[in-house]
């Protein structure tokens, strides 16, 4: 990218004074970050999201926020899967955010095999008709194989269930991860095709640029990123947007 | 644990042992290496910059250059230095003299602060025969009191708790108080993960640390944090001055970047790591040891501790007598089987042992312990005589074993075939007789094999 850059200012495309150039620069980190607003696919009967990632990223809160949106600002009919029978309460942390968003919530317990309550929700959803079910899973270190192909298995039951789905799986991100990042959207996407990747706690100093190397090498786009703790504190990623903050700023 | 780091460094330095003699050039390249290892691992650039400065002007010191073997003493002190960044020997918790030590833990959302508090409680319990309590502080996560109510217990430790309601300085104060009242040795509070640029959320840290005044203020890291650690750090000094760290995840494949950013720009040194989804699995940070391991040196010392800890002498006594009588059972067996695994995974205590990095076919090799178990489950299906007498298991017991143990009739035979030529074996070794070399190959080919995966 920097080749590029340099060799449109060679050339003369680009004006060589610091103002254009940096313009250009953005303009070219917004390209690898993704070309347009990447869409979150809602088209199953149930739509079907799995929620993926490392310990601590964030999954469950995302979800929250999701949920609250699809059914408070959208009209959607939301199921939460407490997929992460292994956390300590993580089920009960789950049911908080589906009490605030509204939203119906399958679960199991402790120790529960998760495919089976991923089944048990999305067979519930079709049977109440409901819009969208979202599938929460224990966090993992990518490093972890034996776990990763408990997610992976997780995601074929659900196929199981009704074909076609998930329709969408969301690997959560921590802004502040590092090079690392880049190995776990690898390995997770291996293990579950990954469709998009949600950058979580944006809030801080982190401005996780280790997605443009997830989005260049790996052609995973972001969808969504996590600014906040508050329920509306989750945002489509817009490129520009995130290339102008990249840059602004130590 | 730090793959990527290690390989390059190794690399760097096994070039640089292979000389004969060093020129300045020679030292400049291998700088040039070592730096661009440590910035790819996300160590902080102004950190690596030192280092290397450092690192160099030692290498190029009179009595390296003049020594008789330059390449060992680079190799020396990339290991004293590497040491030196993540903190020197080990450091230690400060406890109080009279009444509970107070430990607060902090840290951002999500770097492991919950569950590290359990961890730690049972550290503490376990290795200081504490009485550990637990003060759940952190009202802000939907849940965040229920689970550490849920690890408290599992650990054995009290949890004070006052649900969500109540205001977290407060909760921490009162949880003090009773700690007081109730004797505890330790009280550990728990926090909400926050971010650095949070004031508000800082403040409240700051005031619960006003308040409670605690003996240790510990800072929760996440392994795979990036160039950004060293900004989270800095910014937990200021508002909590945390005494030391606990770096979380290692067990992934960070790079390493935050185990040695963040004591040198903090000044505050990593006391303890956590290795894994087990509550076991969180132990004292030695850098001395750290730097050996990712320098391939291997670290003996860690397996040696953890083999004491797990095995009992007097249990290894009885053995030996056994061995030595040719008493050596099914049920002995099935003991020994069970100390090795307590140890942790296979695969970590591959990890300790000297040179085993460098060993290629067991780089990636995923020792999968899942193979034991069938094993055991043939063992615990036998009755104490057959455990002690397996000659007397023929068709109808081997049948009710194989049915037990949800195996195939072969299975529990290959078992008792292997046993056997065990025994034969150990009645050699114990009558000072060298064993048969044919014989030890047909056990070793004969026994379970650890099913090798490679990624």
């Amino acid at each position: 990218m920097v080749e590029r850059l340099e060799h449109e200012v060679e050339s003369g495309a680009v004006a060589a004074d610091g103002e254009a150039v940096q313009a250009r620069l953005i303009e070219l980190l917004a390209e690898v970050a993704g070309t347009a607003r990447a869409p979150i696919d809602l088209t199953g009967e149930p739509a079907v999201l799995l929620m993926v990632g490392v310990n601590g990223t964030g999954k469950t809160t995302t979800i929250g926020k999701i949920a609250w949106h699809l059914s408070k600002e959208l009209g959607l009919s939301v199921i939460l899967a407490a997929g992460d029978t292994y956390r300590a309460a993580a089920a009960e942390q789950l049911a908080e955010w589906a009490n605030r968003a509204g939203a119906e919530l399958v679960r199991s317990e402790e120790g529960a095999d998760p495919g089976a309550v991923a089944f048990d929700a999305v067979e519930a959803a079709r049977s109440r008709g409901a819009d969208v079910v979202i599938v929460d899973t224990a966090g993992r270190l990518h490093t972890q194989d034996n776990l990763m192909d408990e997610l992976a298995k997780v995601r074929r039951v659900i196929g199981k269930q009704l074909p076609g789905a998930p329709h969408e799986t969301l690997l959560s991100i921590d802004a502040t991860t590092g090079q690392n990042g880049l190995r776990q959207a690898k390995v997770f996407a291996e293990a579950v095709e990954v469709d998009g990747v949600v950058l979580t706690k944006l809030d801080g100093t982190a401005k996780g640029g280790i997605v443009l190397a997830i989005a260049d090498e790996l052609q995973i786009p972001v969808k969504l990123i996590g600014t906040g703790e508050t329920l509306e504190d989750l945002r489509p990623f817009d490129p520009t947007d995130f290339a102008n903050a990249l840059l602004s700023g130590g | 644990m730090f793959d990527q780091l290690s390989d390059r460094l190794q690399a760097t330095l096994s070039d640089v042992r292979s000389r004969g003699k060093l020129s300045e050039s020679d030292v400049d390249a291998a700088m040039r290496e070592i730096r661009l290892a440590l910035l790819e691992a996300d160590v902080n650039f102004k950190v690596v910059k030192s280092f290397t400065k450092t690192l160099k002007e030692r290498c190029l010191g009179a009595d390296v250059m003049g020594s008789l073997d330059p390449g060992q003493q680079v190799v020396k002190i990339v290991n004293e230095e590497l040491t030196g960044l993540m903190g020197g020997v080990g450091s230690e918790l400060a406890f109080a003299n009279s009444g509970p030590t107070v430990i607060l833990m902090a840290g951002l959302q999500g770097s492991g602060k919950t569950t590290a508090c359990a961890k730690l409680a049972r550290y503490l319990r376990e290795n200081g025969k504490k009485d550990v309590a637990l003060a759940a502080c952190d009202v802000y996560r939907p849940a965040a009191v229920d689970q550490l109510v849920t690890v408290g217990g599992r650990v054995g430790a009290h949890v004070y708790e006052k649900g969500t309601d109540a205001d977290p300085v407060e909760i921490a104060a009162w949880a003090l108080d009773q700690a007081k009242a109730e004797r505890r040795d330790v009280l550990i509070v728990d926090t909400a993960g926050r971010l650095h640029v949070d004031t508000d959320l800082m403040e409240e840290l700051a005031r619960i640390r006003k308040r409670i005044q605690p003996h240790d203020v510990l800072l929760v890291v996440d392994a795979m944090t990036g160039q950004d650690a060293v900004g989270v750090a800095e910014s937990f000094a200021e508002a909590a001055e945390f005494d030391g760290v606990v770096m979380s995840k290692l067990d992934g494949d960070a790079r390493g970047g935050a185990a040695l950013s963040v004591k040198a720009v903090t000044g505050k040194p990593i006391l303890f790591a956590s290795t894994g989804e087990k509550l076991e699995a969180f132990d004292r940070f030695h850098p001395d040891r750290m730097a050996s391991r990712i320098l391939g040196m291997g670290d003996v010392l860690s397996l040696i501790e953890k083999a004491e800890q797990q095995i009992d002498e007097k249990q290894a006594l009885d053995l030996e007598q056994k061995l030595r009588r040719n008493q050596f059972t099914l049920e002995d067996m099935l003991q020994q089987m069970r100390q090795v695994r307590k140890m942790g995974p296979l695969s970590g205590i591959l990890g300790m042992l000297p040179g085993m990095g460098a060993m290629k076919q067991l780089k990636n090799a995923d020792v999968d312990e899942s193979q034991l178990d069938p094993v055991e489950a043939i063992i615990l299906s036998m009755t104490p005589e057959e455990r002690a007498n397996p000659a007397i298991i023929k068709g109808s017991r081997r049948k009710r074993i194989a049915n037990g143990s949800g195996v195939r009739p072969q299975n529990v035979n290959q078992l008792i075939k292997q046993f056997d030529q065990m025994r034969k074996l150990m009645r050699h070794v114990a009558s000072g007789k060298a064993p048969d070399q044919q014989q030890l190959a047909s056990m070793m080919g004969g026994a379970p094999r650890p099913k090798v995966r490679r990624r």
